[in-house]
């Protein structure tokens, strides 16, 4: 690990001299893609909320009408010195339910290739991991492969290096960490199938369970023509396979790889991912808890109408359309050598009102079809959702 | 372009308000599926009825109390929709015959094994010694409160052990020695301090209470109320590896999943009036598969008033009978003979595949995945029948097929 670091930065030091100054939007810069940021002020303190009501029917069956208060977060930034800044991100879920730091880093710009981040810092592993706000988007329910594949908002405790380098106008950035990782719970969870979700302990921010790092990169480019693809890596070992210094059991690892992308042809926004975990599980659970899984998603939107409407200047209403499957479980049965199933496939309709960029009401209609780990017949979800998210 | 806005509101709203109905999926034909609760609930056992279902579902993890050893996970996992298993969550059991007597082998994990562990523990293996392994598929669960509901007199007034009539067909009730948490009905007719058995392939186990504290036990390694004392790998001399305070589910959380068992309606029928369907259950009673497989049962009273003095068709007379030698795995369980097996009630067996991932496994280990093999391999007191089914024209197995699926 240390050799792909000290690579990594000679790298960076050598190329450093063919750094421009142009000026792009990329994944990469989504923690400060954020209105909030353009504040006069030394610190800047902004945030997001986000509600919806649902209206859900699985089968027939439905819960009625309700409404959801998801999220209240609270960004705080700060310029320290020239080049060494502040972030941290306070979210709160469902009111008080679930308050939790998303972020608290800090980072040294040596050189913009070369960039040191350390703290709670948000896992590079996907594109919509790092760049999640709920105001940047046409649907309410985030994709699928963004919250079951890859556990969305992951964010984890480490440092490393991040940074731009622009070349023959391409612009490549990079991302590469060093975090504490996910932990035992990814299997024999209260999901009842591999979930890296349920991996992600609160004690990860105060302590490894295992006493090994895990890795976490993404590299990508980015075209001002074709739009920016970057593909991500995550590996480490998850379960705790050493208590007080003893061996107790075999080391695991759990590994994601994801390639993502996003383009505009015309007026048409086009951004997807596609993710594949693999993970280690004891043979006599494997079944169950599946050793390889994917999922992957693809957003298309369209802006119908850009006007002043109802007195908002620069409006947009957006159409947009979602597509995605996810397989929890790829693989057969020893029994039967028929596939093991528990997949979801997904398509969302959205019609979006956005007064301003970071605000928006959406309306979405839901569709999805899942079967369980046996394949019974298929079990169709549909709903209706309406939200407001908005930027403060 | 305001008037355009306009009208994409207000096509919005008429969607909201028009479509929330259209566009939402409908919901199964209700003969089509087994999950539901039996009619005329009180508003107050229905809500008892869903919380005992919301428990039926409830997934345990490791840090719920999971294993250490243990088969699945969940209720649901085994009985998905509240039909048959799968071979995924078959499980095994063994033991051995020593001196003449039956040894389930406790002292080496018996009668079940534990197939899967948590992390880092051992799973549990059928030691070499045993001489009888078994495998059972789990059962669909509907109805079942309406098989408790059926007075021991019922069940003994169809027993003939010594087959009296001459028909072949001898059923005896499994008699199983309580455990300490039973308390008899009135109904209940013991015999030397034993009680009939009547759930499980074996009828091995007396009561709903019973089964479900067992399941939780040695299904999923979870303790609860009535069972306080976790499985682990003795096999391999371990004794502990469970680190959740026990009980790891209240008495109440089991006896809302039994409450939800009792209320889970009877299978119901489709194509009754289908003239093959008709045929079919003439050819079924003809042929005597009605000797065992008695199509109606009543019900006596039952504390659940919607549960009382029903008319009900399992097509069971949840007693044992010699299958005959193919079937005969050497495992016993009560004072049955390894080759004795409860009669299977039919009801719901036409919708077996629907929770079994498609293709349907039949059986007491799920061999085979048609109803003609299965009928084949019916030997001992079933003999007879399986002849004369095998005797009956191709459209008549067709019909007689036909009426079972219709089950």
């Amino acid at each position: 690990m240390l050799k792909i670091y000290i690579t990594l930065v000679y790298f960076i030091l050598l190329v450093t001299p063919i750094i421009g100054q142009q000026d792009t939007s990329v994944v990469q810069d989504a923690i400060y893609n954020r209105p909030f940021i353009t504040s006069a002020f030394p610190v800047a303190l902004g945030g997001y909320l986000e509600g919806n009501t649902n209206y859900f029917s699985e089968d027939g069956v439905s819960e009625g009408f309700s409404m959801e208060f998801r999220r209240f977060n609270i960004f705080l930034y700060s310029t320290i010195i020239p080049r060494v800044r502040f972030f941290a991100e306070l979210e709160f879920e469902h009111g008080t339910e679930e308050i939790a730091i998303e972020t608290a880093q800090v980072e040294f710009e040596f050189l913009q290739a070369l960039v040191f981040r350390a703290g709670i810092i948000i896992v590079p592993i996907g594109a919509y991991n790092v760049n999640h706000d709920p105001p940047k988007y046409e649907f309410v329910e985030r994709p699928l492969e963004a919250t079951k594949i890859i556990p969305t908002t992951l964010s984890d405790i480490g440092f490393g290096f991040n940074g731009k380098i622009f070349w023959n106008n391409l612009l490549f950035t990079y991302d590469a960490y060093l975090v504490n990782g996910l932990n035992d719970g990814i299997i024999l969870n209260d999901q009842g199938r591999t979930f890296l979700g349920s991996g992600k302990a609160e004690e990860r921010f105060a302590e490894d369970n295992n006493g090994s790092p895990t890795f976490s990169g993404r590299l990508a480019v980015k075209s001002q023509k074709f739009g920016e693809l970057g593909i991500s890596y995550y590996r480490g070992i998850y379960n705790s396979f050493r208590i007080e210094g003893e061996t107790v059991d075999a080391k695991r690892s759990i590994g994601i790889m994801a390639i993502d992308f996003n383009t505009k042809i015309e007026k048409l926004i086009i951004q997807g991912e596609f993710a594949v975990n693999s993970i280690e599980v004891p043979k006599n659970i494997s079944e169950i808890f599946g050793t390889k899984q994917w999922g992957g998603y693809l957003d298309i939107v369209y802006p119908v109408i850009k006007a002043n409407i109802l007195g908002f200047d620069n409006s947009v209403i957006n159409l947009a359309v979602r597509l995605e499957r996810i397989d929890y479980n790829v693989g057969k049965f020893a029994e039967t050598g028929k596939n093991i199933y528990d997949d979801i496939n997904g398509l969302s309709f959205a019609i979006s009102f956005r007064p301003a960029p970071g605000t928006v009401f959406r309306a979405n209609y839901i569709h999805y079809w899942s079967r369980d780990v046996l394949g019974n017949p298929t079990v169709k979800t549909t709903g209706f959702q309406f939200g407001l998210t908005t930027y403060f | 372009m305001k008037g355009i806005i306009y009208i994409l509101l207000l096509c919005t709203a008429l969607l909201i308000a028009v479509s929330c109905s259209e566009l939402l999926p409908p919901a199964p034909e209700p003969e089509t599926v087994l999950a539901g609760p039996i009619e005329d609930l009180t508003p107050q056992q229905l809500r008892d009825h869903l919380i005992g279902d919301e428990q039926f579902g409830r997934i345990f993890g490791q840090k719920d109390g999971l294993g250490p050893i243990f088969v699945s996970n969940a209720c649901e996992s085994c009985h998905i929709g509240d039909g048959k298993g799968h071979p995924l969550t078959t499980l095994i059991r063994f033991g051995k015959y020593s001196g003449g007597i039956w040894d389930p082998m406790v002292e080496k994990g018996g009668p079940q094994l534990q197939n899967r562990s948590i992390a880092g523990y051992p799973p549990e293996t059928v030691p070499g010694d045993a001489t009888g392994v078994t495998r059972l598929m789990p059962p669909a669960v509907t109805g079942m409160g309406y098989l408790a509901a059926v007075p021991d007199a019922v069940i003994l007034g169809l027993a003939d052990p010594n087959d009296s009539n001459g028909d072949g067909i001898s059923g005896v009730p499994n008699y199983i020695q309580p455990l300490d948490y039973f308390v008899p009905l009135p109904s209940h007719i013991p015999s030397n301090g034993r009680y009939i058995g009547r759930f499980g392939k074996k009828a091995g186990a007396i009561d709903l209470l019973q089964q479900i504290v067992t399941a939780y036990k040695e299904d999923m390694g979870i303790t609860s109320d009535f069972d306080l004392q976790d499985n682990f790998n003795i096999q391999a001399g371990l004794t502990t590896g469970d680190f959740v305070d026990d009980p790891e589910v209240s008495a109440a959380i089991v006896n809302n999943v039994v409450f939800y068992v009792r209320t889970l309606k009877v299978p119901p029928r489709r194509n009754e009036n289908d003239i093959d369907v008709i045929a079919g259950e003439n050819l079924f009673n003809q042929i005597n598969c009605s000797g065992c497989h008695i199509p109606s049962l009543v019900t006596g009273f039952s504390d659940v008033t919607a549960l009382s003095n029903k008319v009900i068709y399992p097509y069971t007379d949840l007693l044992l009978h010699d299958m005959g030698s193919v079937l005969d795995d050497g495992y016993t369980e009560g004072t049955a003979l390894t080759s004795e097996w409860r009669t299977a009630p039919l009801w719901g067996i036409g919708l077996a595949e629907d929770s079994q991932g498609g293709l349907p496994f039949y059986l007491h280990d799920g061999r085979v995945s048609t109803l003609e093999a299965a009928i084949g391999f019916h030997g001992g007191e079933a003999s007879n029948s399986r002849d004369a089914f095998n005797n009956l024209s191709p459209g008549e197995k067709v019909q007689l097929i036909k009426f079972l699926k219709s089950l």
